[in-house]
């Protein structure tokens, strides 16, 4: 395990060395990745990526169904921890820190990394309780009226739902929920949200305002998207990172990362056969 | 409805929606299905209707204002059963329901899965479960009313029934925390709460209406129960309500038992009007139980 002075050292290297290569410029590096691996048991889900990803940005992660692009999101909170047998090798690092360093504790990790599942995953209780359920648990001292209401108008529910801050979430509409697990998750302060999947299970006008909410919130966080939505990674994010499916020497099916770059250029002018073909639609 | 599509869609040969007879083992099958739920119905109602005829002269109020009396039966009561069983299952509950409750929190939410001891803990609950309840008896004899010199107690009569009843409160408060949604857990996680927030504030409140059922059934068992107790001492003739927990005492299946094994028909009526008054309280029971259930059913 590094400690710190090397991977501030390691940082060092991929922003000025090898980041150069993948992209024009990333400012502000807010992860650095270098040959990350995730394995769950004796299975390596995802091998080799490298990558960096910069401050009030917009990274979208697509790429086919068991590529292991959302294994590899849930990585970035620890939320791997959780499940048994899984383990992540490489170096993973938030602002030159190794998040899977000996002296980080993952709670800490997930207070400044805050994660937005797939289905919208409300809690059983009030929307208010919802949403002061983060900076209660985590001991912030706010005014919590000013912080909810904050919070809500932040992720663009405040005026739909002002009046009824005491019903039970389960009232609300899956799209609303989903806003409002947005809201919950900002109202711990974190520096970056991870978004697995947030529209699959919403329409396209709930999609819609989702989409409008992340560009608002890109100003003031730094977000990582998971999606199969390829129009969707065009439309919000500033740089896209295609992972595919492939098979080993050995036959084993594992998850790579093909191209990572602005978007544009992703869907422009794709320097992978693999990704251009994906983006075209023609396999996945 | 005889539209001129829906008819010239018939004048063109339409095919034939009206199928072919049920064929007789559908039938036949169909009747073993209704006779088997019949003998479930019918016997508790025959149950229900014997002891109800039987025991109706004497279901009115002096059943729980007056005690018991062994030489002047058309005037003896069930108070000292009726107040037993309540303090007694006053303290079960207070005895198995945290321990039991923590314990199931523990196995779901804090063990390793399928490590070796969660596996062994995990059988031997399952087996606990399985244990007749006389045995329970002998283990509550031995140990709490003789090593612990408890003696015929009410604290003696409720740590026996706790044991008795802790693997149904545990098994079924695991069923109620695993059916809580994971995406509830990893949502409270990923905010940054520990695990330990995160099975207070959001599993353990979630699973509550689960679990309540869970309990209430576990602990109508125990109010049922005969066996054990007969074998704790309970069998005594008492006439005075329980003062405390050390006081003696008798509940409503024990003062059943005597009363039925006394030849006299006025005690015989007597247990049958007691009988009436322990199902009407067991039924009570399942129905809180069923209430809660269905108040609270497709959260998720």
């Amino acid at each position: 395990m590094p400690d710190e002075p090397v991977a501030l050292q390691l940082t060092h290297d991929l922003t000025t060395g090898r980041a150069q290569s993948v992209a024009d410029e990333v400012n502000n590096v807010v992860f650095n990745l270098a040959d990350l691996r995730v394995s769950y048991g004796s299975y390596q889900a995802i091998r080799q990526v490298s990558l960096t990803i910069a401050k009030n940005e917009i990274t979208a992660f697509i790429g086919p169904s068991g590529c292991g692009k959302s294994t590899l999101l849930r990585s970035f909170n620890r939320m791997n921890d959780l499940i048994p047998g899984a383990r992540v090798e490489g170096l993973l690092a938030y602002h030159g820190i190794d998040i899977y360093g000996p002296d980080v504790d993952p709670i800490e990790v997930r207070r400044r990394i805050g994660m937005v599942f797939q289905k919208p995953n409300v809690f059983p209780k009030s929307i208010y309780d919802n949403v002061a359920y983060g900076p209660r648990v985590n001991h912030i001292k706010a005014n919590m009226d000013d912080l909810v209401e904050e919070c809500l108008t932040k992720a663009a529910l405040w005026d739909e739902v002002k009046d009824d801050l005491k019903k039970s979430a389960y009232a609300l509409s899956g799209g609303q929920q989903q806003r409002l697990v947005i809201a919950r998750c900002i109202a711990v302060r974190p520096e970056v949200i991870l978004m697995d999947e947030p529209c699959a299970s919403l329409d396209p006008i709930a999609t819609a305002k989702i989409e409008d909410l992340m560009r608002q919130l890109a100003l003031e966080y730094t977000i990582i998207i998971v999606t199969h939505n390829m129009q969707q990674a065009a439309r919000v994010s500033d740089r896209t990172a295609f992972f595919t499916a492939e098979l080993d020497e050995d036959g084993i099916r594992h998850g790579r990362l093909v191209e990572y770059g602005p978007t544009r250029q992703i869907f422009s002018a794709p320097q992978d056969k693999r990704t251009e073909d994906y983006i075209s639609g023609r396999f996945g | 409805m005889s539209t001129p599509t829906a008819a010239s869609a018939a004048s063109h040969g339409a095919p034939s929606l009206r199928g072919s007879r049920q064929p007789l083992s559908d039938r036949v099958f169909r009747w073993a299905l209704f006779i088997s739920l019949t003998v479930g119905v019918v016997t508790l109602a025959v149950l229900i209707a014997y002891v109800t005829i039987k025991g109706w002269p004497r279901l009115n109020s002096t059943l729980w204002t007056n005690m018991p009396s062994i030489r002047r039966p058309e005037r003896a009561g069930a108070q000292s059963a009726i107040t037993g069983t309540l303090w007694v299952i006053g303290f079960t509950a207070l005895f198995a329901l945290p321990t039991g409750i923590l314990a199931a929190l523990h196995l779901e939410e804090f063990a390793k899965p399928n490590s070796r001891f969660q596996r062994l803990v995990e059988v031997n609950i399952q087996n606990l479960a399985a244990v007749p309840s006389i045995v329970y008896g002998i283990l509550g004899l031995a140990f709490f009313a003789r090593a612990l010199a408890l003696g015929q107690s009410v604290i003696t009569a409720s740590l026996t029934l706790s044991l008795l009843i802790l693997p149904i409160v545990i098994i079924s408060t695991r069923e109620a925390l695993r059916a809580v949604p994971r995406n509830i857990r990893d949502g409270s996680l990923a905010l940054g709460a520990t695990e330990w927030q995160t099975a207070y504030r959001q599993t353990l409140p979630a699973a509550i209406p689960g679990i309540a059922t869970g309990v209430i059934l576990a602990l109508s068992r125990a109010i049922g129960e005969a066996a054990p107790l007969l074998l704790l001492g309970a069998v005594t003739f008492i006439t005075f309500n329980p003062t405390g927990p050390l006081s003696g005492y008798t509940t409503l299946p024990i003062q059943i038992f005597n009363w039925t094994k006394d030849s006299r028909e006025e005690f015989q009526i007597l247990a049958s009007a007691t009988i009436v008054l322990l199902l009407v309280l067991l039924l009570a029971m399942n129905l809180a139980a069923i209430l809660i259930r269905n108040r609270t059913q497709k959260r998720w």
